[in-house]
């Protein structure tokens, strides 16, 4: 009946997760009582769950992002405290089998669920106010996204407490991660949470090419466009060229283990290596679908707090463009120890050396849009200036494991982890914090405290280099990854190091909460009225703070790179005082809400083989895709009085700003 | 043809200042259409990878014939053409014959998958199934998931054709049939390629 689930999937002999979840079940009553006593749900329900508004559906994003950093650094900090206290050749506190899982569901949070909805929602809540438009081109579509998201976020979070996660690592290597030595469910909460999560996002790949391409305003040419919707752009077309890799390489995984196929078995003629060269050729694309949009990010910050503009536009684009493309063809660097040869080790080592010259193109730029600039030091441009060096010292010990003789010394070991966390804390992580600081005010109307910010900044600065620098050395000195107990003396005093790292990076994060509690209970004082308070350079600030729903009451003509600095220098109003015409809207709608809840029943009943639960799933799902297409009533017009009343208002604020 | 369909709904919602939804549907699922042949190139490398991989079982000389494959795909390639015919009664606004037309593909669609079933029972019961060899897993994984691809187009189709029986050729029906018009040729050409990979390559 019910397949493989039984009570005893339940870890109760395991007190950790046991109190993690005691503890994350008290934060959910908590949540839940609050909200039904102040009898939210109904507006939660109408205004944010069922809403189609891209800034809304970014907000969501961010969110949900935010809450699975803790989650995922929470992991960090258990490994760390592990091997810190397992250095001196004690079994730790964490035994092997729940390590393993551990490191996995850090590394897949931290990638799918942190990474990935951070950069969607950054995406969501300012690329069609930077190009001038009303909305994505396919609202409903953009919701669906979101929800499909969650519920792969979701199916790890459940696999906290009913069953496993994969023990695999985040790439999950066959045959490891096959049948023979995975019989557990830990490998396909894995498959499907990364399944329904990753057809989510080839969504809003989908849903971004093209609305950058098709739904720019008035004279907003391609070479017009804001260096952020530029690599929106061009992350969306590394989305649609590498995610169905990604979901072609799960099905196949699936397949083994669902129907005891030999895709990737040691026996019967598989191939374990096909895996290896599959989940590859989309994870290469995939780290530059992380960090493509930080460089947009720090390219808006930079011009903006150096109060000139961006520095060499079109070889910033042309850089962008160029990583887009070389992106596909560098993926053997990831195991350059499979035996390919030389003389395929040596084209994918030179590929990867090439990939670093339009990335450093880029440094150039930002230094020398700051040259001479009024440089404004603004907690945006500290996380910019922070990216700038520690990203240059991650990007060059990443030339250096490109030699493919080094890496044969490399591969797997501390160092390979210095220099990943090196480019995706330092380069995208980063760029996220620092485009949250940066448009925070632009999504909610206030600013964020400053004063913890700046604190945040410095703790996690200090933080992540006592945290990684002592992996180079350690990497050099034979440690490899993934370590759940040694005995070598010698790593110890470099181990306590990391650990005294991540209680900084620690504080950094309370800081950041903190920040957040402040500026929330503080808002009135930091209100943002003129809905521009960087002096800033692009669209996404000629409009109120928060933006009304439909963005602009008249979408703005473009004629300059930096449109709204070019309308404050000629003083020309994107104001409209009289003469407002009715606006096409979306309607809002639960349909893709219900979908993913469908998608998550059928995916949870396959996790645990109860078979004909997959099929009432998955059979309800369709017939909610269907029930949708039936539904004509799908938009509305704003009529023009209220838009008028909504830009009046907005008018007196202005007069008070 | 889908340019027709663009053509239609031109003067509406254009003051919007954004494209009208018709055609940028039609666009966006082109774009759809194009990731899901980055899924099949995924399949097809595998296949391409696993071919000589029989582990000792039959390889594909055994186990192909080509007359009844043949058959199938000219039911596939006259299910498209007889698509085409509901496109152009679809621009004569015709739509009688557009649910005459799709009703013809859809039974021609349904006797290329009864085929196929045919085809991968008959392996099965041989115990050539999917799990026998690397070779024949990757076979039915490739012509399986074209397979589920032309049974989502028959769901789809059947869907598209009660409601245009029920609604006539709405500017939402004449975009959703182009875009399953483009799917369905789409599936053509995908099998075209899985014609020409794997059963002719593999009798050679």
């Amino acid at each position: 009946m019910f397949g493989k689930l039984s009570w005893d999937a339940i870890p109760t002999t395991e007190p950790i997760v046991i109190y993690t979840l005691a503890v994350v079940g008290l934060i959910g009553l908590a949540l839940v009582g609050s909200i039904t006593w102040k009898r939210k749900w109904g507006y939660l329900w109408r205004e944010w769950f069922t809403s189609v508004d891209h800034k809304k559906i970014g907000c969501m994003y961010i969110i949900v992002a935010l809450v699975m950093l803790l989650r995922g650094f929470s992991d960090a900090i258990m490994m760390r405290t592990q091997q810190a206290m397992a250095a001196s050749g004690g079994p730790g506190y964490l035994p092997p089998d729940h390590y393993d899982q551990i490191f996995t569901a850090h590394g897949v949070i931290m990638i799918f669920f942190m990474a990935m909805p951070f950069v969607v929602g950054l995406m969501n809540i300012v690329v069609p106010l930077q190009i001038g438009a009303r909305d994505v081109a396919y609202p409903f579509l953009n919701a669906l996204s979101f929800w499909l998201f969650v519920v792969g976020a979701a199916l790890v979070n459940i696999s906290l407490g009913v069953g496993e996660f994969a023990r695999t690592g985040w790439v999950a290597y066959p045959p490891l991660s096959g049948l023979a030595y995975s019989p557990g469910v830990g490998v396909d909460y894995y498959i499907w949470s990364l399944q329904i999560s990753g057809i989510g996002t080839l969504l809003t790949g989908l849903n971004f090419f093209v609305t950058i391409l098709k739904m720019r305003t008035e004279g907003m040419s391609l070479f017009k466009m804001p260096v952020f919707t530029w690599t929106a752009l061009c992350t969306s077309i590394l989305i649609l060229a590498a995610f169905p890799i990604l979901t072609a390489t799960l099905f196949m995984l699936s397949l083994d283990r669902y129907l005891d196929m030999h895709f990737f078995t040691n026996e019967a003629g598989g191939n374990p290596m096909m895996y290896v060269n599959l989940i590859w050729a989309w994870g290469h694309p995939e780290v530059y679908i992380l960090i493509l949009p930080a460089f947009g990010i720090f390219s808006e910050i930079a011009a903006t707090f150096s109060s000139k503009r961006l520095f060499g536009y079109a070889s910033l684009v042309w850089a962008t463009i160029a990583i887009t493309i070389l992106s596909f063809i560098v993926w053997l660097h990831h195991f350059f120890t499979m035996g390919a040869g030389a003389n395929v080790n040596a084209f994918f080592g030179i590929m990867t050396m090439i990939i670093a010259v339009p990335t450093g193109v880029k440094i150039f730029t930002w230094l020398f849009t700051m040259y001479r600039g009024r440089v404004r030091f603004e907690t945006p441009m500290l996380w910019t200036l922070g990216f700038i060096v520690t990203f240059s010292i991650g990007g060059m010990t990443g030339v250096l494991l490109a030699v493919p003789g080094a890496d044969f010394l490399l591969h797997n070991s501390l160092f390979l982890i210095a220099h990943f966390h090196n480019v995706i804390i330092g380069g995208a992580v980063f760029g996220y914090m620092a485009g949250l600081t940066y448009w925070f005010p632009k999504a909610f109307g206030f600013r964020l405290n400053d004063r913890l910010g700046r604190i945040a900044f410095w703790c996690w600065l200090t933080g992540f280099y006592f945290a990684f620098m002592p992996s180079y050395v350690l990497g050099f000195m034979g440690m490899t990854r993934r370590l759940n107990h040694f005995n070598n003396p010698e790593w110890r005093p470099w181990l306590m190091l990391e650990l005294v790292g991540v209680g900084i990076i620690l504080c950094g994060v309370a800081a950041q909460a903190l920040q957040l509690y402040v500026s929330i209970r503080n808002r009135h004082a930091y209100r943002d009225l003129s809905g521009d308070p960087w002096d800033a350079r692009t669209l996404e600030w000629a409009t109120a703070s928060p933006p009304p729903f439909y963005n602009f009451a008249e979408q703005p003509k473009v004629d300059d790179l930096d449109a709204y600095w070019g309308m404050k220098e000629r003083a020309v109003s994107t104001l409209k005082h009289t003469d407002y015409r009715s606006i096409h809207m979306p309607r809002n709608t639960s349909s893709g809400l219900v979908i993913s809840v469908f998608a998550l029943i059928c995916s949870f009943a396959l996790v645990w083989h109860i078979w004909w639960m997959a099929i009432v799933g998955l059979v309800a799902s369709i017939v909610a895709v269907i029930v949708r297409s039936y539904d004509d009533d799908i938009d509305y017009f704003v009529p023009a009085e209220e838009v008028a009343r909504i830009e009046k208002a907005r008018l007196k604020d202005l007069a008070e700003a | 043809m889908s340019n027709i369909v663009i053509e239609k709904d031109i003067a509406h919602n254009h003051e919007q200042g954004h494209e009208d939804a018709g055609s940028l549907s039609v666009f966006g699922f082109w774009i759809y259409l194009m990731t899901d042949c980055i899924l099949f190139a995924t399949l097809f490398a595998g296949y391409a990878v696993l071919r000589d991989s029989v582990a000792g079982g039959p390889s594909t000389v055994d186990i192909f014939e080509l007359p009844y494959v043949l058959a199938e795909t000219a039911l596939l390639l006259v299910s498209s053409i007889t698509y085409g015919y509901a496109m152009l009664a679809m621009n004569r606004n015709d739509p009688a014959h557009v649910l005459r037309w799709l009703a013809v593909t859809f039974v021609l669609g349904c006797g290329f998958i009864g085929m196929e079933i045919n085809e991968f029972h008959h392996l099965i019961a041989q115990g050539y199934g999917p799990s026998r060899s690397g070779l024949l897993t990757a076979f039915f994984t490739l012509v399986g998931t074209h397979g589920a691809h032309v049974l989502t187009g028959l769901v789809w189709m059947a869907v598209l054709m009660a409601q245009v029986w029920q609604r006539g050729l709405t500017s939402t029906n004449t975009t959703r049939l182009s875009c399953l018009s483009l799917f369905w040729h789409f599936l053509d050409v995908v099998w075209i390629c899985v014609f020409t990979v794997v059963y002719l390559l593999g009798v050679v």
